[in-house]
């Protein structure tokens, strides 16, 4: 007969000296294991509930408005800093990092309503209430300014004067020209003090506009007649026209996906669109109970975030579902509506700064502080001081 | 007789042919792959579609690495027994064997005799490194296998029915003459279990960390060990028994009646799963496959029936008495009866389960219970003179995971492994007939409620089908064509009363919901939070 037995001698199974790491075997047969699907739900149970007990997304508060900030920008080549404007014409440079103010670019008579920074980052153009358009010089950052103990203020490049307020301005990408949204749009280069067209589709305001990133000449924009239009720099007249049932507020295009953009609705809702088939939605974001005011879109183009006259900051992901994150305090507030438009919280995403490199997020309302937030609610900020479990 | 010793260098390496490997890979991958992949056919979404076909390539990947890993990289071989020539496997004595195995494993054969203290039951842990034994006398052991050393003896002075060690050899579990008690490995008494009673019959679930009881009024209890919380108690309805079993594969309690009824629960439901009639007389003992789909059953009118769980159906019946029944890792079914013990096996390819070994003890010892050791090749049986343990070459698993039970443990990773599955812990829920259903899509259960037009279409159908029967002609003046008339009237009007009436039915209903909605938005403001709420 043939007869062998299982027999495991100690030597091989067990480490030889006690600097060794100890022996592991393993076994992938699926009968050892039982009932894997539900140890799996309950491991992913016991993740998410961790991941929101360590939710800790608030870093600071950057303060020195007097006023509520209106509108935000920032810079593309040095992601550092950002631009901020408020109601009573002051704009300022913040270092994110030490959540100073870097620079004061004074001038504005009354709201400062449009922020932007030319792709190259050298030229800041703002717009106001006052009709004015102003460009800035911005200052480039020297390892001497990051203390912040001198505020410098800046003299303007250029003061452009023109017949109308403006609601909001954006810059081409990589390109001179602006365009700024006001009675109609009009677009400028940078040089010329009158701007060199203007579109005009109906007799409504043109309440936000936004260049796509992928292509320099497409722009979209949004009326108080519930429209959203799309525009192309190279020919005569606007190209497309939808509208929809209540008055967008914002509109994002998607960095990553630039046929795509994303609009921030009144009825709190925002609509991803396919900007070559305007026929319907591609995806409907449904998490707001009040009008969206905000929105912006994350560099890598997989989510964006929102912020809401119901006082909250959402992040959506690109292609649907129900928002991944909120962020609320007590400190956020709405104020008082002034004539017939109502403020909210402009959002900006101001990317990845040292140390720990976070994603951050730049929030601002009428709470008259830049607020940031850690985009991973529950990364470590410092050293862990409980054991790994 | 030729002997092949392992230990030795390897005499004939045969490399596999190409065609022989790839045939073997593929059942192995076929293992790993746990199921059918999914139907990416159905999908319009493309982009879904894509990520998905990505995904399942993965799985096949590493459904491929995981086969090739079970055959090159695993660190033991299984053991086996063959017969030569007109020689039998059964006929083959563990003398025999013990000469022709290594010293070692020859240390696995041994008798321990203890006549005074009562039939003997012992229970091992999930690594197959430490063993309890009690015997009915009030004798509590924890041996460590491995040394064959007693790590603690107590004598607790009361009868002793059965003991199960909990999640590892820390805590024990003693179902004593009132009720059952836990102690640690030092023999120190821990809880008193008094909600459980006089039980019978003690069983541990591991993954959900579970204590399950059946007393001598048939009761079913199940205690949370981790909190120390009643999970559930139930009157089985079905009186005194102390045959039962848990299936390691979805956790479900077996337990097994006077009447032949084998009936399955879960901690959830005060009624009983499955209830399915086996034997004809009382059930005498139970046993389930590792694989959760294979059970067996013995009853007092000596026969051992093989059932498939899938369908409920007796896949074999083998004649014979079994007061004690169970499976090894790999398959084989060991039972028992007086002082004999018979191994069966399913070796050739038909589900059939054969003769494979036998052993005879000494006559006047009474086997009470035989137990497989896991990860190793030995059968361990306690009976009414002590335990004894034999060898079966090729019952254990010979590769064990460490992170799932290892039989070289240190305490640093015994430590880690229980905050481990305690974080794993299954809540009571999850404990079905059908594990693989958590994680799948509730099916539709209403039907949505037909639209008018269906149902007018329905009561048409069903007017038109009465309408074209002919009525019968009757005689002596009694078929006046009015009266015939009538009768055809009257049919249609029966066959569209039931759609008329639920029609009716539903509109009521419509209007009383209207009126209490228009009745609470009548209320004042201030009286408002005394509306009459929904339930929710």
């Amino acid at each position: 007969m043939k007869v062998k037995v299982i027999s495991r001698s100690t030597d091989e199974f067990t480490r030889e000296r006690s600097q060794d790491l100890q022996r592991v075997f393993r076994n992938f047969d699926p009968n050892l294991r039982t009932q894997e699907k539900a140890v799996e739900y309950v491991r992913a149970l016991n993740a998410a509930k961790l991941d929101k007990i360590f939710a800790r997304p608030f870093i600071g508060a950057m303060d020195g408005h007097v006023d509520s900030v209106s509108c935000m920008a920032k810079n593309p080549n040095y992601l550092k800093g950002i631009f901020s404007g408020s109601m009573d014409g002051d704009i300022r440079l913040w270092d994110v990092a030490s959540r100073r103010t870097v620079c004061q670019f004074p001038g504005h008579q009354g709201p400062v309503r449009g922020l932007a920074v030319s792709t190259d980052g050298q030229i800041l153009v703002s717009c106001g209430i006052d009709s004015t358009v102003r460009l800035w010089n911005v200052p480039v950052a020297t390892l001497g300014e990051s203390d912040g103990t001198h505020e410098n203020s800046a003299k303007p490049l250029a003061v452009y004067v023109w017949k109308n307020a403006f609601w909001a301005v954006d810059h081409q990408w990589d390109g001179e020209l602006f365009a700024t949204a006001g009675a109609q749009v009009d677009i400028w280069n940078q040089n010329r003090s009158q701007p060199i067209s203007s579109f005009e589709w109906g007799t409504d305001t043109v309440i936000s506009l936004k260049f796509n990133p992928g292509e320099p000449n497409v722009l979209a924009t949004s009326g108080s007649d519930r429209s959203i239009t799309l525009y192309d720099l190279r020919m005569s007249s606007p190209t497309r026209k939808i509208i929809m049932r209540t008055k967008t507020n914002a509109i994002s295009w998607n960095p990553m996906e630039p046929m795509n953009f994303t609009a921030a609705n009144e009825d709190c809702n925002c609509y991803s669109y396919d900007a070559r088939k305007l026929e319907e939605a591609k995806c409907v974001h449904k998490d707001h109970v009040s009008a969206v005011m905000d929105i912006d879109y994350s560099p890598t183009g997989r989510e964006f975030v929102t912020g809401s006259y119901d006082r909250t900051v959402r992040i959506f992901q690109y292609n649907g579902g129900h928002s991944r994150e909120v962020y609320h305090t007590k400190r956020m507030q709405r104020s008082q509506p002034i004539s017939s438009f109502q403020w909210g919280t402009d959002t900006v995403i101001a990317g990845i700064f040292n140390p720990g490199e976070r994603n951050v997020l730049a929030t601002s309302g009428s709470e008259r502080s830049v607020t940031l937030y850690d985009l991973h609610m529950s990364s470590p900020t410092g050293k862990i001081i409980m054991g790994v479990i | 007789m030729e002997v092949k010793q392992e230990a030795g260098a390897p005499e004939k390496i045969k490399p596999p042919t190409k065609l022989e490997d790839s045939g073997e890979l593929e059942i192995r991958i076929k293992k790993y792959l746990r199921g059918d992949g999914a139907n990416l056919e159905a999908l319009q979404d493309k982009k879904l579609r894509g990520q998905l076909t990505v995904r399942e390539k993965l799985y096949g990947k590493s459904a491929e690495a995981a086969a090739k890993a079970e055959k090159w990289l695993m660190p033991s071989e299984g053991g086996f027994l063959e017969a030569e020539g007109i020689e039998k496997t059964w006929r083959i004595r563990q003398e025999s064997i013990a000469r022709e195995v290594d010293i070692s494993s020859s240390r696995n054969q041994y008798d321990i005799v203890l006549p005074d203290l009562g039939p003997y039951t012992l229970d091992f842990t999930s690594s197959g490194r430490y063993m309890a034994a009690a015997g009915r006398k009030g004798h509590l052991a924890v041996v460590d296998m491995k040394n064959l050393s007693l790590i603690k003896e107590i004598q607790v002075r009361e009868t002793v029915r059965d003991v199960v060690f909990l999640h590892n050899e820390l805590f024990f579990a003693a179902a004593q003459k009132k009720y059952p008690y836990i102690y640690n490995r030092d023999g120190i008494e821990l809880h008193c279990l008094k909600e459980h009673g006089a039980v019978l019959k003690l069983q541990f679930l591991k993954n959900h960390f579970l204590l399950a009881s059946i007393n001598k009024f048939g009761q079913l209890h199940y205690q949370d060990v981790t909190t120390g919380g009643m999970v559930g108690n139930f009157r089985t309805g079905l009186g005194r028994t102390d045959v039962m079993q848990v299936n390691p594969f979805n956790g479900v309690v077996a337990l097994g009646h006077s009447g032949g009824t084998v009936t399955m629960w879960k901690p959830t439901s005060s009624a009983p799963l499955v209830k399915m009639l086996c034997h004809r007389g009382p059930v005498a003992a139970l046993a389930f496959h590792p694989n959760g789909h294979i059970m067996a059953t013995s009853g007092k009118e000596r026969k051992i029936k093989i059932w498939d769980l899938r369908k409920f159906e007796v896949l074999q019946t083998l004649p014979g008495h079994a007061n004690t029944l169970d499976f090894s890792h790999k398959g084989l079914l060991a039972a028992a009866t007086g002082s004999f013990v018979q191994i069966s096996g399913n070796f050739s390819e038909s589900q059939s389960y054969s003769r494979y070994m036998t052993h005879s003890m000494a006559k006047g010892y009474q086997i009470k219970k035989l137990l497989f050791r896991p990860y190793e090749d030995v059968l361990g049986i306690a009976h009414s003179m002590g335990w004894s343990s034999i060898l079966i070459p090729g019952s254990g698993e010979p590769n064990f995971d460490s992170w799932v039970a290892n039989p070289f443990e240190t305490s640093k990773q015994r430590r880690e492994k229980e905050v481990r599955s305690l974080l794993d812990k299954l809540p009571p829920e999850t404990i079905m007939l059908d594990p693989s259903k958590i994680g799948t899509m509730k099916p539709p259960s209403r039907k949505q409620k037909p639209t008018k037009q269906e149902r007018e279409s329905e009561m048409e159908a069903a007017v038109a089908a009465v309408k074209d029967m002919p009525i019968k002609k009757k005689t002596k003046g009694r078929s006046k064509p009015s009266k015939s008339a009538k009768k055809k009237q009257d049919i249609i009007v029966r066959t569209k009363r039931p759609f008329l009436e639920q029609q009716m039915k539903e509109e009521e209903a419509l209007s009383r919901k209207k009126q209490k909605a228009s009745e609470e938005a009548e209320l004042p403001k201030s009286l408002q939070r005394f509306a009459r709420k929904k339930a929710t």
